[in-house]
């Protein structure tokens, strides 16, 4: 080409008047013309036609809609479609009116359901059929035709090809970024040989670029059971403004610290990234708008409305006390927390690890809340210091937020020797101390479980130092069916923990001193009916021992209703679930007296004892507006 | 019979203007003695459209300035906001955009040839240009999904890889469209009629040109070799060999002449990009489309577009949006002041002769 291409300067125009009838030698050749439409053309397989959409795998998210730089794309509702977490009920109609065909619906789609077709014939008289859903084959069968049946006379918007895929979704070229930014970690080894907290958090940096991530569809915050407005606070991290971002939270949720560390993130199963991704990282981002910053009060500047004179109670300083006391100083009311602890946080105090949620974090919750003039008074057990009956006498109205405090036990055989998981928990880390045995059996497969037992091999490593320990746990749950989440099962399995899934305790075993040998085990034949409930079932014959010189029971806890006196309790009405039974705002069946969290949900975390607490303040608020003293 | 002045007008509704596109002429007899062009038909708001656009939605937006050459549009805005946003390209998305400038200069040219030699009534030629423009749009279909607006190139790199089997499927074309340079300059460009027809016709100067804001062909039909490609190479241009064709002359015949010697040196170029063609990734991800803001900051980008400088002005305000953007198109000075010019003392019937040689397209006028 090189020479051909210097030469070609050099050769010059000579117009002749005999050159074109060159041109004769194509009268007897073959026309290049494409006789459409019987002759057709294959489009080529990444051509933008018109959209397909699989219905089952669209989340209505709504990210399409927001893209389309012509509007094309409206979400509609449809009501043949159940909204459930993560997923809306609506679906894109698209009208081809508007549609260039761009495909960015295509590259910004989190799912990957809606893609663009090779076809692209529309031929109607009627200018409404311009408009129409984006289906596809598996959602619309009747207007996706095999390519026997498929004309391309007839062919429009609902005579179209099956399998017919053009431009799809590619995740390297999508216009977000499937991956979270890694979250650094404490080394395993020097993680194992102490309780430094092991997430260690994001830098300023991280955190912009994880708080990028987000596309605002807000799926998460329908998720939410505190229903936060996460969208909102994490663009208020990616614009590097922390002190917005936390007057977002606080409009919910007023435990940023604690909840940034232990939430049981609903909202990140219903990220619409996480379906071909990584869901955005919105636990980490809390904690980091937290940790950000160092004063609450100064930061928040929120004032209490004036006052109005009246007084609640609140029992238990756990996250449901804790922010039905600020939601209703902030109202205006004088609140009182009792609790049995020596500071706040209740189930939060005594039970994650410090490694999962340092004490100095809960306490920078806490005392903001208190220095909003909400009274505490710890170390004080209702039912013993002070009675409920005179509480319910003092104040205008009491909320219960005590949460799911005593352990239960299998009660095997000479189960008194072995110790409950809570007790554990709470002695570790706001008590004396537990001395933990070389060979530790955790019984349990939950979270509760998994605490006892990496707690258990960090004191192993602290106190038997060089020598040969080992943390097992035992399960009634196969891997597939443990409660306990992904995250905490692989962090267990990484530090050493070693697992016996689908074993059911039958016997403590003991020696001839009368000290703990071993657990011996039956297999398990299956844990739940068909149902779904819980109804375990063993092969009784099927046995094994398993060595160990303590046992620790960490299987499920339930609340301690024992300070409310009989004749209330009586006029206490539970659900067929054995909750406490509330109305819509939260109060419970004895009069003025309101209950949220573990005793009334089934989702036993923090967030949904906050939720809990938020609609119980609305009540109460409500209440005592009404009544006048 | 006395002659006296008439005024008349030419375009939109004319047979020999391409475009929607006007020009009022003064004429006595056959003589033009003013010519005032007469744009605003086409005008589409595209600069404002753009501020009310984030910096993802634009890119669909930009190709649609130019239909006959969207690839340049989409090449300057992407270069402006990567400048702006300091975003870094591959190296093969590189190569990939100077492949995809050079087919796109390519169709253009075809499209220029289809235009002057249905204008001037060869139709053979005619048809042949658009046959072998119609190879090129296939392979757009193949490896961006859109036959004439790809959406192709965008701020980060190329929207996706080469389909496999491109290169051999893309090197049949060019060896075709080579092939067939023969014969168009034996029935076109080396044609005794056309010849007649063009030569000595819309001369302009040099000094002229260069005043009156003229690029591209019309300087490199004067002898000055002036090409953005060699001047500040963009995408992969300064890692190739190739030439500036220059004529001296300064009329529609040396103007058109370029052209042709510019459709070789585009399929050399696509050549060599695709044998030259490093391995790796075509996409740097920008940031989420909903949350990307672009710093403060306002730069000027130039590419050149197979009608001559195209060039686009960006202010960013630190928004998600850009403030302003003025497109500085070459269509521009060509069509309004160049055209106006060298109209005055031609006659009426050269007039869309003259406007297709300055290789004029109303779109770009008019945005």
């Amino acid at each position: 080409m090189g020479s051909e291409n210097k030469s070609q300067k050099k050769t010059n125009d000579k117009p002749s008047a005999l050159g074109p009838f060159k041109a004769i030698k194509f009268l007897f050749k073959k026309p290049k013309t494409l006789r459409y439409p019987f002759e057709e053309k294959e489009p080529s397989p990444r051509l933008r036609g018109f959209h397909l959409n699989d219905w089952d795998k669209c989340t209505g998210c709504g990210n399409c809609d927001d893209i389309c730089p012509s509007q094309a794309i409206t979400m509609v509702e449809i009501p043949e479609i159940k909204a459930e977490p993560g997923k809306k009920n609506e679906r894109p109609r698209i009208d081809y009116g508007r549609c260039c065909y761009c495909g960015l619906c295509v590259d910004v789609c989190p799912t990957g359901s809606l893609r663009l077709s090779k076809d692209y014939l529309h031929i109607h008289f009627d200018p409404k059929t311009f408009t129409s859903f984006a289906k596809d084959e598996k959602s619309d069968s009747e207007h996706f035709l095999p390519e026997e049946e498929y004309s391309i006379f007839k062919a429009n918007l609902s005579h179209r090809k099956q399998n017919n895929d053009g431009f799809v979704s590619d995740l390297k070229y999508s216009l977000f970024e499937p991956e979270r930014v890694k979250m650094p970690h404490v080394p395993l080894d020097e993680r194992k040989l102490s309780f430094i907290e092991e997430v260690i958090g994001y830098s300023r940096e991280e955190a912009q670029i994880e708080a990028g991530r987000c596309l605002e569809c807000k799926l998460c915050e329908d998720a939410c059971p505190a229903h936060m407005k996460i969208s909102d606070y994490i663009k208020a991290i990616y614009e590097d403004d922390a002190e917005r971002s936390l007057k977002k939270i606080f409009e919910d949720n007023p435990l940023p610290s604690i909840c940034g560390r232990i939430c049981m993130k609903h909202c990140e199963d219903a990220c619409s990234l996480s379906i071909r991704g990584e869901s955005v990282a919105i636990r980490w981002l809390k904690r980091y708008t937290a940790d950000q910053v160092d004063d609450f009060q100064k930061a928040l500047r929120q004032k209490s409305a004036e006052s109005t004179g009246k007084k609640v109670a609140v029992i238990g300083a756990g996250p449901g006390g804790l922010s039905v006391a600020y939601f209703l100083t902030l109202k205006g009311h004088k609140v009182v927390v009792f609790d049995s602890l020596p500071g706040g946080g209740g189930m939060m105090r005594m039970g994650p690890p410090a490694y999962r949620l340092p004490i100095t974090s809960i306490d920078k919750d806490v005392e903001y809340i208190a220095s909003l003039d909400v009274e505490f008074r710890f170390n004080t057990t209702v039912g013993e210091d002070i009675t409920f009956e005179d509480i319910l006498e003092g104040y205008d109205a009491t909320y219960l937020g005590i949460g799911a405090t005593s352990s239960r036990s299998t009660k095997v055989k000479n189960f008194e020797k072995c110790m409950l998981g809570l007790d554990f928990l709470r002695e570790n880390k706001i008590g004396e101390g537990v001395k933990v045995g070389k060979e530790t059996i955790v019984i349990g497969g939950g979270n509760v479980a998994m605490d006892v037992a990496r707690e258990s091999l960090r004191l192993q490593h602290i106190q038997h130092p060089n020598e040969k320990t080992v943390t097992k746990t035992v399960s009634l749950e196969n891997w597939n069916e443990m409660p306990a989440t992904e995250e905490e099962i692989e962090d267990s399995k990484d530090e050493g923990i070693e697992f016996n899934p689908a074993w059911g305790p039958k016997e403590v075993v003991l020696d001839d001193k009368g000290d703990v040998k071993g657990l011996l085990c039956k297999k398990v034949k299956k844990v739940f009916d068909d149902q779904g409930r819980f109804s375990p079932e063993f092969y009784e014959e099927k046995t094994t021992l398993l060595e160990g010189d303590m046992i620790i029971e960490a299987i499920g806890q339930g609340p301690d209703f024992s300070f409310i006196p009989k004749q209330l309790m009586d006029k206490l009405e539970f659900t067929e679930r054995r909750k406490v039974k509330v109305d819509e705002g939260g109060q419970t069946s004895i009069s003025r007296v309101f209950a949220g969290g573990d005793i009334v949900n089934l989702n036993l975390d923090a967030v949904t004892a906050i939720a809990d607490a938020k609609t119980a303040a609305e009540g109460i608020d409500k209440l005592l507006k009404k009544t006048k003293r | 019979m006395t002659e006296r002045e008439l005024e008349m007008y030419f375009g939109p509704q004319h047979m020999g203007m391409v475009g929607n596109f006007g020009i009022t002429l003064t004429v006595k007899g056959d003589r033009i003695l003013k010519a005032k062009a007469n744009p605003g038909y086409l005008h589409r708001g595209f600069e404002k459209l753009m501020e009310l656009r984030t910096w993802t939605q634009n890119s669909p937006l930009v190709c649609r300035v130019n239909v006959m050459e969207p690839h340049s549009m989409e090449m300057v805005y992407s270069m402006a906001v990567e400048k702006l946003a300091g975003i870094k390209v591959p190296m093969r998305a590189k190569y990939i955009r100077t492949l995809t400038l050079e087919l796109s200069r390519l169709a253009s040219h075809l499209f220029g040839c289809w235009a002057y030699a249905n204008m001037l009534g060869f139709d053979t030629v005619a048809q042949w240009a658009m046959y072998h423009r119609d190879l090129i749009l296939d392979l757009f279909e193949d490896f961006t999904g859109g036959r004439v607006y790809p959406i192709y190139i965008w701020p980060g790199g190329v929207r996706r890889d080469l389909p496999d089997g491109f290169k051999e499927k893309a090197l049949n074309v060019l060896h075709e469209i080579r092939s067939k340079i023969s014969d168009y300059d034996a029935t076109f460009f080396n044609n005794k009629l056309f010849y007649d027809r063009a030569k000595g016709i819309g001369k302009i100067s040099q000094e002229e040109a260069k005043n009156l804001g003229g690029t591209g062909q019309i300087l490199r039909g004067n002898g000055v070799e002036s090409d953005i490609r060699k001047i500040e190479p963009y995408a992969a241009y300064d890692k190739i060999d190739f030439e500036i064709p220059t004529r001296e002359g300064g009329d529609a015949y040396s103007r058109v002449w370029i052209i042709r010697d510019e459709m070789i040196q585009s399929v050399h170029i696509a050549m060599k990009c695709l044998e030259q063609m490093p391995e790796g990734s075509v996409y740097n991800k920008v940031p989420n489309p909903f949350k990307w803001k672009i710093p403060k900051g306002e730069t000027y980008v130039r590419v050149e577009s197979s009608r001559g400088e195209l060039g686009l002005y960006m202010v960013s305000n630190g928004g998600d949006k850009p403030y302003r953007v003025h497109f500085r198109t070459p269509s521009y000075p060509h069509g309004l002041t160049i055209l106006e010019k060298i109209l005055v003392g031609e006659n009426i019937a050269d007039v869309g002769n003259i406007m297709i040689s300055l290789y004029v397209t109303p779109p770009e006028i008019d945005r």
